[in-house]
């Protein structure tokens, strides 16, 4: 009868796995593959140096990081959260680098009373009136460009031509930009979305004569409109960009003719904390000497997060309340500095102005300038009501 | 707007067009002689650029770069013509859209496990890396210039392979009428597999040239693809001299939609209306044209097959 002898090894199997079940489980969506798998894999990295460097617990209590690629799809994201939540029984999540997914997941993690600690989106539906206790964010989507627009202004630039994908998070971006930026907008150009070819577009800008351009081109389309940008001869025109368009990852890729270009982030990898010090050092010495990205700083961060909040409640995770409450006043010493939350649960930080340099190798990278705003706080938390 | 804006527009309409014909130029021969509809021909065209990249980067050569690019492609395209495209001649479409598709998928893995996910840096060479001032006021790209040229050049040498050549009467008379073709005894399986290693070439070329203006990561090959598609279809497919000017066609219209109707709908149109309306139509405006032909001419522009 070998049927009956795999069932029974089966049963076997499942007991032994539910005894396992009192480790505290972590789901992690992770974008391997899709739109985002440049960011994803900076992601992953850094969580794998934060499960490293936490020996695999969280808080002191055996802990189990499930780690799946959802491909960057909401749908898969949607099919695999439902599986973390009903198989797995996860006690954290996180993971997902769009805000597209952040949004397609959130209704049924909070539905199932599960913390989901986002390591990069913070859409802004969110921080307003959808605000939940379950969601906590790294920064809001729009204060990166509202940094920038405050640069701008510092900068003295008179008059900008703003460029950005013909998609709903283009205007917002660009929207983020105006709202702290008092200059004139001279032109607002939108483009297709994955756009290969930007000549028209920088002829425009040519004819435009601006003090500067501010752009929100994530991905390949960034890459290719720097190259083509510094090629027809607009170098002596500076670039503005939220730090999503002048990561690492885009710095790499383009190469000299990312020098100068200013942007703007709520961490950079030489900003002077101790934990960051540490991190970064660990992170170069595990990745060929690479410098982490923002992506990778959030994902290592947000693991530390967890295993303080597990720490603060003695390991019981399925208190909820008393979870939240410890995410919500975090023990642990993040890599961005100290930040508080705001009642939306987004934080309450410094962002920075960074711009592309050169280090001491001769290796681009991007170089911390200064505080461009201090304790700067989202524009929608005046709608959470919570 | 000026006579230098608009010049300068047309001139982008042109190099855009010439380097969706080197893309064209492959698959058009490729569906129109072998009647296989290959969509990893993007996948190629992504492999010049991989490669291309990574010998500039040694090499410090751009030259050897190119090259290179499409030498280790079209033998990589001989490889992959022997193991399966050679046995989707025959098949319908429906398979070899499968079978290519599957070949996509493979190849962008294929890629993410020699270099990786992150996008690679293709520099531009060194001599042609800055402006070069065309006219008072006209500073331009010196390397779009050198694209426009090699363009240009590829054109001419496949008019002159195509129309005076024994291996070019061949092809010709294979895109016309196949079977005819093997009825007067003609070897279609040498043809072809040239033709296939010709496509790749030419791919492999547009990559290696394109490299250092757009971004060298996996996917890229894909997104060319469509306007390429585009382009065979109203050329009409099969036809080198289609898809030359149909290239050219939606280089330019692409081009002066996106440059001019933004700033002519802001003429007459409320701004807010004008700023969501205008990139959404140019957009669109290069199925708009393509629509438009097959209208009156369904068989596309210069119809390969009588």
């Amino acid at each position: 009868m070998p049927q009956m002898k795999f069932l029974a090894a089966t049963l076997a199997l499942c007991a032994a796995a539910s005894v396992h079940a009192a480790d505290i489980k972590v789901g992690i969506a992770l974008d391997i593959s899709g739109p985002f798998s440049a960011l994803g894999a900076e992601a992953r990295d850094g969580f794998e140096l934060a499960i490293e460097k936490l020996g695999g617990k969280l808080g002191g209590q055996p802990a189990e990081f499930l780690r799946t690629d959802f491909g960057g799809s909401p749908e898969q994201a949607n099919q695999l959260v439902a599986r973390y939540l009903q198989r797995e029984k996860i006690d954290f999540f996180t993971g997902p680098i769009g805000s597209n997914a952040a949004l397609a997941v959130g209704p049924a993690l909070f539905a199932a009373r599960v913390p989901y600690l986002s390591s990069n989106p913070g859409p802004s539906v969110y921080a307003g009136d959808k605000c939940n206790p379950y969601f906590f964010a790294q920064y809001q989507n729009d204060t990166y460009d509202e940094a920038a627009g405050k640069v701008a202004n510092e900068k003295g630039y008179k008059n900008v031509v703003l460029i950005a994908p013909n998609y709903p998070a283009g205007k917002d971006h660009l929207n983020g930009f105006k709202r702290l930026y008092k200059g004139a907008v001279k032109d607002e150009i939108y483009t297709k979305l994955g756009q290969i070819d930007y000549a028209p577009e920088i002829a425009q800008i040519r004819a435009a004569k601006p003090d500067a351009v501010f752009f929100f081109l994530p991905g390949a389309m960034g890459i290719n409109f720097v190259k083509q940008f510094v090629g027809g001869g607009l170098k002596d025109v500076p670039l503005i960009a939220p730090g999503f368009s002048a990561d690492e990852d885009v710095i790499q890729a383009v190469g000299e003719p990312m020098l100068g270009v200013l942007n703007t982030a709520h961490w950079t990898h030489d900003l002077d904390v101790p934990a960051n010090a540490e991190f970064v050092a660990a992170f170069r010495q595990k990745y060929d000497g690479r410098y982490p990205s923002v992506y990778a700083a959030m994902a290592y961060d947000t693991l530390m997060a967890m295993d303080a909040a597990v720490r603060d409640v003695g390991g019981s995770v399925g208190d909820r309340e008393a979870v939240l409450k410890a995410l919500k006043n975090p023990s642990f010493k993040s890599v961005r500095g100290d930040f508080t939350y705001g009642v939306n649960n987004y934080p309450v930080q410094n962002y920075y102005l960074r711009e592309v340099g050169k280090d001491a190798d001769g290796r681009l990278t991007n170089k911390l300038v200064g505080i461009t705003l201090e304790n700067h706080q989202d524009a929608y938390v005046g709608a959470c009501r919570m | 707007m000026d006579a230098i804006f608009v010049f300068e527009q047309l001139l982008n309409g042109l190099g855009y067009g010439l380097m969706l014909f080197l893309i064209a130029a492959g698959l058009t021969l490729v569906f129109g002689i072998m009647d296989t509809m290959n969509l990893a021909h993007g996948s190629l065209y992504m492999a010049g650029a991989y490669v291309a990249a990574r010998v500039h980067e040694a090499s410090a050569s751009f030259a050897l770069a190119v090259l290179a690019a499409v030498l280790v492609t079209v033998a990589v395209a001989a490889l992959l013509e022997v193991l399966v495209i050679r046995r989707l001649y025959r098949r319908d479409h429906l398979v070899q859209v499968l079978a290519t598709f599957g070949i996509i998928l493979i190849a962008d893995d294929a890629v993410k496990a020699i270099w990786g996910v992150a996008p690679l840096m293709a520099s531009t060479p060194a001599a042609l890396a800055g402006p070069v001032q065309l006219a008072e006021g006209l500073p331009y790209p010196s390397y779009r210039l050198l694209l426009i040229a090699a363009g240009l050049l590829v054109a001419l040498g496949l008019y002159l392979l195509v129309n005076k050549t024994r291996i070019g009467m061949l092809v010709r008379a294979g895109a016309s009428n196949r079977q005819m073709a093997e009825f007067m005894g003609v070897r279609v399986g040498t043809v072809f597999a040239f033709v296939f290693a010709l496509g790749a070439g030419l791919a492999a070329l547009a990559g290696a040239l394109m490299a250092p203006i757009s971004s060298v990561q996996i996917g890229m090959g894909e997104a060319i693809l469509i306007p390429a598609l585009v382009v065979i279809v109203i050329g009409g497919i099969g036809s080198i001299r289609g898809a030359f000017v149909a290239a050219l066609l939606v280089g330019l219209v692409d081009t002066a939609g996106r440059a001019f109707l933004p700033l002519a709908l802001r003429a007459v149109l409320p701004p807010s209306v004008a700023a969501d309306l205008g990139p959404a139509l140019a957009g669109i405006a290069m199925y708009v044209l393509m629509a438009a032909v097959l209208t009156l001419k369904p068989a596309g522009l210069f119809p390969a097959r009588a």
